[in-house]
Formats: structure tokens, C-alpha cells, sequence
């Protein structure tokens, strides 16, 4: 998922693109996670540019102002994944295109108030769709997104009983017997 | 080794069998109860067999493992319908049913909600009905049910001890002067019957890996077979049950797990299939002498489909709760289940701790939904509390299941429809939930507040409803057809109305009370 560096298998890739980026926080639970504070993705069907596009697009849907590029990417590879089917890739190139041509050239260089003007004017189309649906479930169900919303996903496979199910401390205990007992602990 | 290696097993052609339809709460309960008389079973489950220790802490993993995700289509104005429009129930298609799937709340009835037609008065446009057995009736058989699940708060288990999520519903109850504890729940608070104690892993929806949960998987049915007189086919899907020139079945024609077609004979057959499956297998088993479906006579099968009212209050606060931590739903407050009209809608409803991993939030907080407002909620998953509200749907003659026209499965049968309209009851009890659970979290501080619509429907009832005449229904107080004296229902598509509180409990007693009366009727050879 997160390459230590550009590698120079990437580079060679004749077909496709590739994303690049550098981690914006230097801590914190992903850059924890990260080998690197540089990260890299190869697309096999998408261009760098439309692989860009998408990644700013789908932060634009679903937008959390720090979460790391490196997350939305996985989005992107997602999506490359379903480009190997044609007219899946036909429509997210031709979105791609629309975008830019909208933008009189290159939707990356639209500010971010000018984008979400055009992509409001879109939602709904089968495009937009394309790109929010998946992204819905691939932006989530990730490690790198576990670690950044707080959500301790497999770690629960243990059982909380002995790691904080009830550790919230900011409202009063329940009294029992409403509140109920450990398993250890008698009525 | 698997449960089903030693067990019993009958010939295709032994038709002194009773074949059981689905091996969930109704189906698994039904064949342990008959098998323990000594009655021989063949349980025919459409699913595969995953075990406890298959069982996956990864939601959309463990929705790919264990939902039932077979073809369904839907119609009519519930909001599923747009949302999830393939996808109308949240149910299992393994062995054990949605028992590995439920939540595990185990809330009695109360005796006014057995008789709605009386206690509600006609409502407009609801085909309400009085069932015909009372709470009384079927007391007995709760305290049965009870016991063999381990439910807490009663028959002296102890109750669950109440995580993050239940300290928040527990704070803002008590503020509102609601009364709040941690449940009936048929999940283990101490180790009992060779089960381990609730580790609140947080996965009760992805099935309960330690055991903890009662669930059919590794209860009624390992009971069943240890009998010797039970015989748990998985992969089994059904596709029709065949009759005889007098109107009895004789046997059920089902696909293997190679897909090729078997059939079955049988003495007796019972469905508890769920109730969009059931119905749809009696449609497509129409025949020249029943060309309606099977103990379709009344024109009822499929019809009165209930799905509860439901809907699901997220608070978000300074502080955070971590609600995913801990078994999911053990909070539980009754105040508004009770019936009282002057709220503005008839019957009542429970609001109960839930909570969702973070992929399951994002996919259900607001299905379609995207920018900001959307990813703010997102933003403060670890601070967020969470509660479901479900209570009385009304049960309408044009809420149903039908076959498809068009879409077949996987055998070339065609599948459900589910249509759904939102009854002005339902609607108008749902705002009331959202007001009450929203004022709740604001009373302990809440930031801001989500009310989400419902998810793909855990609870579906109705469908093959008992009813005291034949005319009304499909089925009488046992849950034998009306038409068929052979043909039982045993899931809850036998429920003539929805009650507020969650179906299992329910469902696992007329199971119990079920095989008793079948045994009896065997034994006096009337069936």
C-alpha cells in the first residue's frame, strides 16, 4: 500500500500513472502506521493526471481536512482496479475530461470553492456515482482510516472487558443494579 | 471436526420424516424441541456451515461471509427502497440463521400487544388484528425460552455490566426520568451452560466468536444431533414443497450444495425461512390445486409484511466514547414501548444502545449523503453515543412480498419483492423517537445530533400471520396452515402484529410451544 519510495518499477509502468505524495503530519496515528513520510501508488489503467483528479475529487465529496492524501489514494487504486473493466474505465476518463474541459483545462487548478460548485452541479450523474459509491466503503475500511477516526477495528477480537469498554469517565458510573456486573462480580 | 460428521442421517425417501425449513431461532428451536420427543428431523438450511471460529471482526468481510445477499428487489416509499433497493433485509443466510447475526435483546411482549385490534381500535389503512393466543398463552413458554437462553435480568442472571455507550444512554435517561439498564439480553454475563461470559468484543453483528450470544449455531442444533435424531443438511436451498391428490404435503424439492435438485419426503413440513423467504417459497410452490401458493386460500401469504418502525439517533460530544467497545446493544429503555395515543400514534417503541464500525457508519449514516456535514459526523466517530429505536409497525394488506416478474436467482426461481409504504403510525412514531432520543443526548451535552434512517430491515414479520379465522390469516395459534394440516409456520412470519419489542425471544417461545403441539398431534396420528 505505502511504498518506502518511488520505486523504479513504477517509472517503468508503460500503461498506467502513478500517485505520489508526502505525508502532511509528521505524527500522529498514520504517520505511526507510514514506513515513510513519502508515499507511492502505481495505477495500471489510470493516468497520473485523472489519478490526481479523482484523489481531489473524492476529498472534495468526503471531505476531513486531516486526513492524509495517502488515505484518499487507496480510493484511487480502488478505482483503477475497476478501470480494468472498459466502460468503467470510458467513464471515468471521460469524467475526468469533462472536468478539465469545464475548468477550461485542468480541474486541479480550480480553487476548492469553484470545484465543489461544479461537482454540486453533478452529483447524481453516473460519474459522480462511480466515484462517491466505492469510495464510501474503501475511504473507511482501511487500517490508515481506523488509526485516524479512532476506530480500533480487529483489536476488538480480544474482547474490550479488560481494555476500557466502560473507561469513560467524564459522566457519573450507573449504580447497580442498572448498570450491571463484571463477570467475576457478584450480585 | 464438524457438528454435523456423526450425525443421524435419513434416506431421500423416508417419509415419516418432519422436514424443517431454515435453522434460525424458529427452525433450530423447532428441530431440538421435536428431536428431544424422539421425533426424527432432516433440517434443510440454505447457508453454509461457518463456525464460531470462522467468524470475522471485519464488518464488510463478515456482511460478504455471512449475509444472505441472494437477489431481492423492492418497491413502495420506504426510504430502503432507494437506498439499498437490492438489498431490503440484513439477514443470514448461514447455518443458525440470524441468531448468529442478532443482537441478542430478549424483550417479553406485553400482554396488550398480543391484541391490538382491541387495544388500538381500528387504525385507517392498517389491517390490524387481535392474535389468537394471549400473553398468558404463551407465558409459560417465555419463562422455557428464557432459561434455555440465558437471558439477563430474569430467572437470576445477572445483568450485563453496561459499557461507554450504555453510560452515556444511562446519564441522559436519567435526565429525561427515563429508566435505563443494561437489557434482557441472551448474552452470558458469567460463564453458564459450557458458554463463556460476554468479552464485549464489540462484534455481535458479525456473529459471537466466544460464544457468549445464544444463537441456534452452536445451541438447539449440536443438541439436536447429539439426539440421534436429527439430520442438519446446509447448503440446502429449498425450492418448492410438493403435495398429494389430498392436499397434504409430501416432500420438498431442494438444491444441494452442487446445485443439483434432491427431494425429500416428509410426514411434516414446517417453514421458518425468515419472513421474505417463507412466503415466497409457499408462492412458488403453487400447483393446479393451489394456484395461489401453498395455504394461500385467504389471499394472505406475503401479506402484512412488517419491518418494525425503526431509525437510529448519533450524538456527538466534547468528551470521547469509544461506543464501539462492548457488547452492542446492552441499554435498553421501555418508557415510550408502552401504548398511549395521546403521543400521537397508536402501539409504543424501545430505545436500545447500537453502535457501528467505522466502515458501517459510513455506509449507513446517511446512505447517498456526501460533503461536509456528512464527513463532520465522521470526523468524531471516537466521541459519538448511539441508540436505535424500534417499535409497532402496522401491518398493511399492500406492505407484501411477492415473486418477481422478471428477476430470478441463482436457480431459475423467481425471487422476492418486498414493498414497503410507510404507514402515517410508523412516521409519526419515528419523529417521536428521533425528538426523545435527540433530547436525551442533549440533556448529557451533546454536540450535534444524527438521525439516521433505517437500515436493511433485521426484523421481518408478518407474512404468513396467525389469525384466529382462516379468512384473516394463514395460520392458527400453532402456527399450522389453515389449509394444510401438514404445513406449520415457525419463524416470525407468523406474527399477526409487530409488537414494539425485538422478535426473537418471541419467535424462539412459539417454537417451543409449537413442538410440543406438533408432538401431540403425532402422537394422536392426526398429522
Amino acid at each position: 500500500m505505502l511504498t518506502t519510495s518511488l520505486t523504479r518499477r513504477v517509472f517503468l509502468k508503460s500503461s498506467g500513472g502513478v500517485l505520489a505524495g508526502t505525508l502532511a503530519l509528521a505524527s500522529g496515528p498514520i504517520a505511526l502506521l507510514a514506513p515513510s513520510r513519502s508515499w507511492a501508488m502505481s495505477l495500471d489503467h489510470l493516468s497520473s493526471h485523472e489519478g490526481e483528479v479523482l484523489l481531489a475529487m473524492t476529498r472534495q465529496i468526503f471531505p476531513h481536512s486531516e486526513l492524509e492524501d495517502a488515505v484518499y489514494a487507496l480510493t484511487v487504486k480502488d478505482q483503477d482496479r475497476r478501470a480494468a473493466d472498459s466502460e468503467t474505465l470510458d467513464l471515468l476518463q471521460q469524467g475526468v475530461a469533462e472536468l478539465d474541459a469545464a475548468a477550461g483545462g485542468d480541474w486541479l487548478s480550480l480553487a476548492e470553492t469553484e470545484r465543489l460548485v461544479q461537482l454540486e452541479a453533478m452529483a447524481g450523474s453516473a460519474f459522480f456515482e462511480q466515484v462517491r459509491g466505492p469510495a464510501i466503503v474503501t475511504l473507511y475500511d482501511n487500517p490508515l482510516a481506523y488509526a485516524h477516526f479512532g476506530y480500533q477495528g480487529s483489536e476488538g477480537n480480544a474482547g474490550y472487558l479488560q481494555r476500557g469498554f466502560n473507561d469513560l469517565t467524564w459522566l457519573p458510573d450507573p449504580p447497580k443494579p442498572a448498570g450491571g456486573y463484571l463477570p467475576n462480580e457478584s450480585v | 471436526m464438524a457438528m454435523t460428521d456423526k450425525q443421524h442421517t435419513y434416506s431421500h425417501d423416508d417419509d415419516s420424516v418432519v422436514v424443517i425449513i431454515g435453522s434460525g431461532a424458529g427452525g433450530g428451536t423447532l428441530a431440538n424441541e421435536l428431536a428431544q420427543q424422539g421425533i426424527d428431523v432432516v433440517v434443510l438450511e440454505a447457508g453454509k456451515l461457518h463456525t464460531r471460529s470462522d467468524f470475522l471482526a471485519d464488518e464488510w468481510a463478515s456482511f460478504a461471509q455471512l449475509a444472505w445477499l441472494d437477489k431481492r428487489t423492492t418497491s413502495g416509499s420506504f426510504r430502503l427502497a432507494q437506498d439499498f433497493p437490492n438489498l431490503p433485509a440484513w439477514i443470514v443466510k448461514s447455518v443458525g440463521g440470524t441468531t448468529v447475526h442478532w443482537a441478542g435483546a430478549s424483550l417479553r411482549f406485553q400482554p396488550h400487544e398480543f391484541q391490538a385490534l382491541t387495544a388500538y381500535g381500528a387504525v385507517a389503512d392498517a389491517n390490524l388484528l387481535d392474535w389468537p393466543l394471549s400473553y398468558a398463552d404463551l407465558a409459560p413458554y417465555y419463562d422455557n425460552a428464557e432459561r434455555r437462553m440465558g437471558v439477563t435480568r430474569t430467572h437470576d442472571n445477572k445483568g450485563l455490566p453496561g459499557n461507554n455507550n450504555f453510560k452515556v444512554m444511562h446519564a441522559g435517561a436519567e435526565k429525561l426520568g427515563y429508566s435505563c439498564n443494561t437489557g434482557h439480553m441472551a448474552i452470558n454475563s458469567e460463564n453458564r451452560n459450557g458458554r463463556a461470559a460476554c468479552q464485549q468484543r464489540g462484534f455481535c453483528f458479525q456473529g459471537c466468536k466466544v460464544g457468549a450470544k445464544w444463537s441456534t449455531l452452536y445451541t438447539e442444533l449440536p443438541e439436536a444431533i447429539a439426539t440421534g435424531h436429527m439430520e442438519l443438511r446446509a447448503e440446502s436451498h429449498v425450492a418448492r414443497i410438493e403435495h398429494d391428490d389430498t392436499g397434504r404435503v409430501t416432500a420438498v424439492v431442494y438444491f444441494d450444495a452442487e446445485g443439483n435438485e434432491q427431494r425429500q419426503k416428509a410426514r411434516l413440513v414446517a417453514v421458518a425461512g425468515n419472513s421474505i423467504e417463507t412466503p415466497r417459497l409457499l408462492l412458488n410452490s403453487a400447483s393446479s390445486r393451489f394456484p395461489d401458493g401453498l395455504a394461500n386460500g385467504s389471499g394472505q401469504v406475503g401479506r402484512n409484511y412488517m419491518r418494525h418502525m425503526t431509525g437510529s439517533v448519533y450524538a456527538t460530544f466534547d468528551e470521547p466514547v469509544h461506543m464501539y467497545r462492548g457488547t452492542t446493544m446492552a441499554g435498553i429503555i421501555s418508557d415510550e414501548s408502552r401504548h398511549d395515543p395521546s403521543r400521537g400514534f397508536v402501539g409504543g417503541y424501545e430505545m436500545e444502545t447500537l453502535a457501528l464500525g467505522l466502515p458501517f457508519m459510513a455506509a449507513f449514516l446517511d446512505p447517498g449523503a456526501w460533503g461536509s456535514r456528512f464527513t463532520g459526523a465522521l470526523d468524531q466517530y471516537d466521541h459519538m453515543a448511539g441508540m436505535w429505536l424500534v417499535g409497532e409497525d402496522m401491518p398493511r394488506d399492500t406492505n407484501r412480498i411477492t415473486l418477481s416478474d422478471a428477476a430470478k436467482d441463482q436457480y431459475g426461481l423467481p425471487v422476492a419483492n418486498v414493498h414497503y409504504d410507510d404507514h402515517p403510525n410508523d412516521v409519526a412514531m419515528r419523529e417521536h423517537g428521533y425528538r426523545q432520543g435527540s433530547e436525551l443526548y442533549r440533556a448529557v451535552g451533546a454536540r450535534d445530533i444524527y438521525e439516521v434512517p433505517p437500515y436493511p430491515s433485521t426484523h421481518n414479520l408478518g407474512t404468513c400471520r396467525m389469525s384466529e379465522r382462516a379468512e384473516d390469516g394463514v395460520c392458527n395459534a400453532y402456527g399450522q396452515s389453515h389449509e394444510i394440516a401438514n404445513l406449520f409456520i415457525s419463524d416470525g412470519s407468523q406474527f399477526t402484529t409487530s409488537a414494539a419489542e425485538n422478535p426473537t425471544l418471541t419467535i424462539v417461545s412459539l417454537a417451543i410451544r409449537q413442538a410440543e403441539h406438533i408432538g401431540q398431534l403425532m402422537r394422536e396420528g392426526a398429522v
